[in-house]
């Protein structure tokens, strides 16, 4: 394929990608940010999304958009409030201590993977779209002193990889309005500037934790359930997510929202780009480079504050 | 899918049973004369230790291997078993890791104290397994169709008896897409041994066919995304190999016919790419009228033998090669006769080694190396064979299927002889 064709196919995988991870490393930074929980556990949630969304769509039955619009509601509910227990079982027991929570989500980790394992099986399983329509894109080329019109071989989406990018899209805009617009997400604001300061004035931090690791988890497996039509349901899909997240969001800056979706676009456009020209390889290992010289130089990450 | 577990026994369980079990062996000593089995050997069964993928990106291939294996064990028991004494399963996981491969291997040679180990699929566990069985003197019936058997890579006490390999396979279907599908081909395969066997020795067989292999694309194991590796696929293009395993395989193949639509190049793949997965699933239409290699065709054949038919039966497959209890669980058809066939051969060698113990191993591998002709039988469903005992591998024929009306429909058998190749190492010469 020629350059062109070739760039717009990029970025349209680049997009998909930047979407579901933009979702995933979201949750991930809001638990560091008000909570400054570094949960290793969140890819499980993420896989944990995933199974939901077959299990429940296979339990459905019937027309592939009902089931999978129950899935989409009822998959991260489910998740979100396995966090939130776990948060108050676990997390709250050991005070939040950073290197005892780091321990405490690797078991988390490992008890989701293997309870997925015995109960769901290791086979992948697949999740029908609710459309799936290949869209084929006309490109243009000099021709003859003209321009002239044609589809190249394999330059083409889905209309369903499209879905997954508006959809994306439309939660972030969803979690900002109630982050800045609602008394809830006040509360988490003040919590993630000052909790000692915010319990003091009587917040209730205790319920904001657990709410908080729930819809972080939660946004992980709405990210998993966007993805499950496209890849399919594994014992082992978390583990991929869960190190695309940790890049993104020490890139973007623990616990910085708008960082975290600044780097999720350009980790996800970049994977795309660099995998299709050169090699998928290449583009983890520039994108874990990236990392490391963000750690060097930036600890921070770009977006986020220097520690006073 | 309970019975798939593996119990693991406690840290607490474990100690008491040693415990136990130091306190056992110290009773025995005190008693003099006292030998197990006493009456007679023969009562002991035979232990054969299955390495087999529960877990990991084999899982799917583990599960069937593991149901046909009970079947063919079944089968040998109801039938009088191995030299009069029954046969005996120890099954252990082998995570789909070949550092695991090589734990278990020592767990069979050690702490089951099995007379053979057997099993397994994927090729990066038999070559990290392979020279642990080597060195422990357990002979290793392997069913994976990689070439690193009749390669000489391996040694004395591994054979592959039951299964083809993929240098054959592979040059037996050449001839096949140069002459009905075209001769410029890109090849699509995994990263590992089993993949670069497939990229090697295609590309070798397809040039002496007169074509060319345009580009070779190499996917990560455990990739989960693939549209981004297609645009390195050549536009002039005529034919598209692919292989592919692992749990993403569906992924693959759907975001294959996604990206060329209604166009693009003649598609030749093998069933690996399709293995446990329903042709019916929803995106998969683009794939009428293209073509697969099959080890074993999977939907039963107009002309299907009585053999076939009581193989199927035995393990519980139906005539659309999925399980009779349920259809959505659709059977690894093409490896899976693997297990059948080999542990119907290990039987063969030990009636003829006069198999009696551990001290007899040996012995059963001489006996397996003295094979040649497998007729197509009850123990060889898939086909006739035929064994060298020089290079461990056995060679057998190969079928080409189209798909018609959602169905694989056999087009192509080769025979034996398109198979062959010369031989690249004398086992036989290698001290015990």
């Amino acid at each position: 394929m020629e350059f062109g064709p070739n760039l717009i196919l990029a970025l349209i995988e680049g997009s998909v990608l930047a979407a579901v991870l933009t979702l995933t490393a979201v949750g991930l930074s809001l638990v560091f940010g008000v909570m400054r929980v570094v949960n290793v556990a969140h890819g499980e949630f993420y896989m944990l999304g995933a199974v939901l969304a077959y299990v429940i769509a296979s339990m459905i039955g019937g027309a592939p958009a009902i089931a999978f619009i129950a899935a989409l509601i009822i998959a991260p509910l489910l998740v979100g409030c396995l966090a939130a227990l776990a948060d108050i079982v676990i997390l709250k027991r050991i005070n939040y201590d950073p290197e005892n929570t780091i321990v405490a989500t690797i078991g988390i980790l490992y008890i989701i993977q293997q309870i997925t394992l015995v109960t769901f099986g290791p086979d992948a399983r697949p999740v029908e779209a609710p459309f799936n329509h290949r869209l084929s894109i006309p490109w243009f080329e000099f021709k003859d002193g003209a321009w002239e019109m044609y589809w190249p071989w394999g330059l083409g989406t889905t209309s369903y990889k499209l879905f997954v990018i508006f959809a994306a899209i439309a939660i972030m805009v969803a979690l900002w309005m109630f982050i800045s617009r609602t008394k809830a997400g006040l509360i988490m604001r003040a919590t993630q500037l000052d909790r000692d300061m915010a319990q003091s004035f009587g917040m209730p931090v205790d319920r904001v934790n657990a709410l908080v690791f729930g819809a972080g988890a939660a946004l992980a497996a709405l990210g998993a359930v966007l993805i499950v039509p496209i890849q399919q349901a594994h014992y082992q899909m978390g583990e991929e997510p869960l190190l695309l997240a940790f890049i993104v969001v020490i890139i973007g800056g623990l616990g910085s929202l708008p960082g975290t979706i600044v780097a999720a676009i350009f980790i996800g456009l970049s994977d795309g780009i660099i995998s299709i020209f050169f090699s998928p390889t290449l583009a983890k290992i520039l994108s874990t480079l990236l990392v490391a010289f963000v750690l060097i130089f930036r600890p921070q990450g770009l977006f986020g504050k220097a520690e006073r | 899918m309970t019975d798939f577990l593996n119990k693991k026994p406690s840290r607490r369980t474990v100690l008491s049973s040693i415990g136990a079990g130091a306190a056992t062996a110290t009773a025995l000593t005190a008693m003099p004369g006292f030998v197990r089995y006493a009456q007679s050997q023969s009562s002991e069964p035979i232990k054969i230790g299955f390495q087999v993928h529960r877990t990991g990106i084999g899982a799917s291939y583990g599960r069937w291997y593991n149901r046909t294996t009970e079947a063919a064990v079944k089968l040998i028991n109801d039938g009088g078993g191995i030299n009069g004494r029954p046969v005996q399963i120890v099954a252990e996981d082998d995570g789909t890791d070949p550092k695991r491969g090589a734990e278990v291997i020592e767990k069979f040679a050690n702490e089951h104290k099995t007379d053979i180990a057997f099993g397994t699929l994927f090729s990066h566990v038999v070559f990290g397994s392979a020279p642990r069985a080597g060195e422990l003197k357990l002979p290793y019936f392997v069913v994976s169709e990689g070439h690193h058997v009749a390669s000489g890579k391996l040694n004395r006490y591994t054979v592959q008896p039951g299964i083809t390999d993929v240098k054959s396979q592979v040059q037996a279907m050449a001839p096949f897409v140069a002459k009905n599908l075209g001769k410029k081909v890109t090849m699509v395969f995994p990263d590992f041994a089993f993949g670069h066997d497939h990229r090697d020795f295609f590309t070798k067989a397809i040039e002496e066919q007169g074509g060319e292999v345009l580009a070779h694309i190499a996917i990560p194991p455990r990739e989960s995304s693939f549209t981004k590796y297609m645009p390195q696929i050549p536009r002039e293009t005529e034919v598209l190999y692919h292989v592919m395993v692992g749990p993403g395989v569906l992924t693959f193949v759907k975001e294959l016919g996604e990206f060329f639509g209604s166009r693009g190049p003649k598609l030749f793949g093998f069933i690996d790419s399709l293995e446990a997965v329903d042709i019916g699933s929803s995106g998969l239409e683009f794939l009428e009228g293209s073509y697969f290699w099959e080890g074993n065709p999977r939907y039963a054949q107009e002309d299907q033998s009585e053999f076939d038919k009581a193989y199927r039966a035995a393990i519980g497959v139906d005539a659309n090669g999925a399980s009779v209890a349920d259809p959505k669980d659709v059977s690894t058809y093409a490896h899976m006769f693997g297990c059948w066939e080999t542990l119907h051969v290990v039987k063969a060698g030990m009636e003829a080694a006069s198999y009696a113990g551990t001290q007899d191993r040996a012995k059963l591998i001489e006996a397996v190396e003295a094979m040649t002709d497998m007729p197509e039988s009850l123990a060889h469903p898939q086909g006739a064979k035929r064994f060298n005992g020089k290079t461990h591998q056995v060679f057998g024929h190969q079928y080409i299927s189209q798909v018609k009306d959602g169905k694989l429909v056999r087009v192509h058998t080769t025979s034996i002889e398109d198979t062959l190749y010369p031989d690249e190492v004398d086992y036989t010469k290698m001290s015990f």
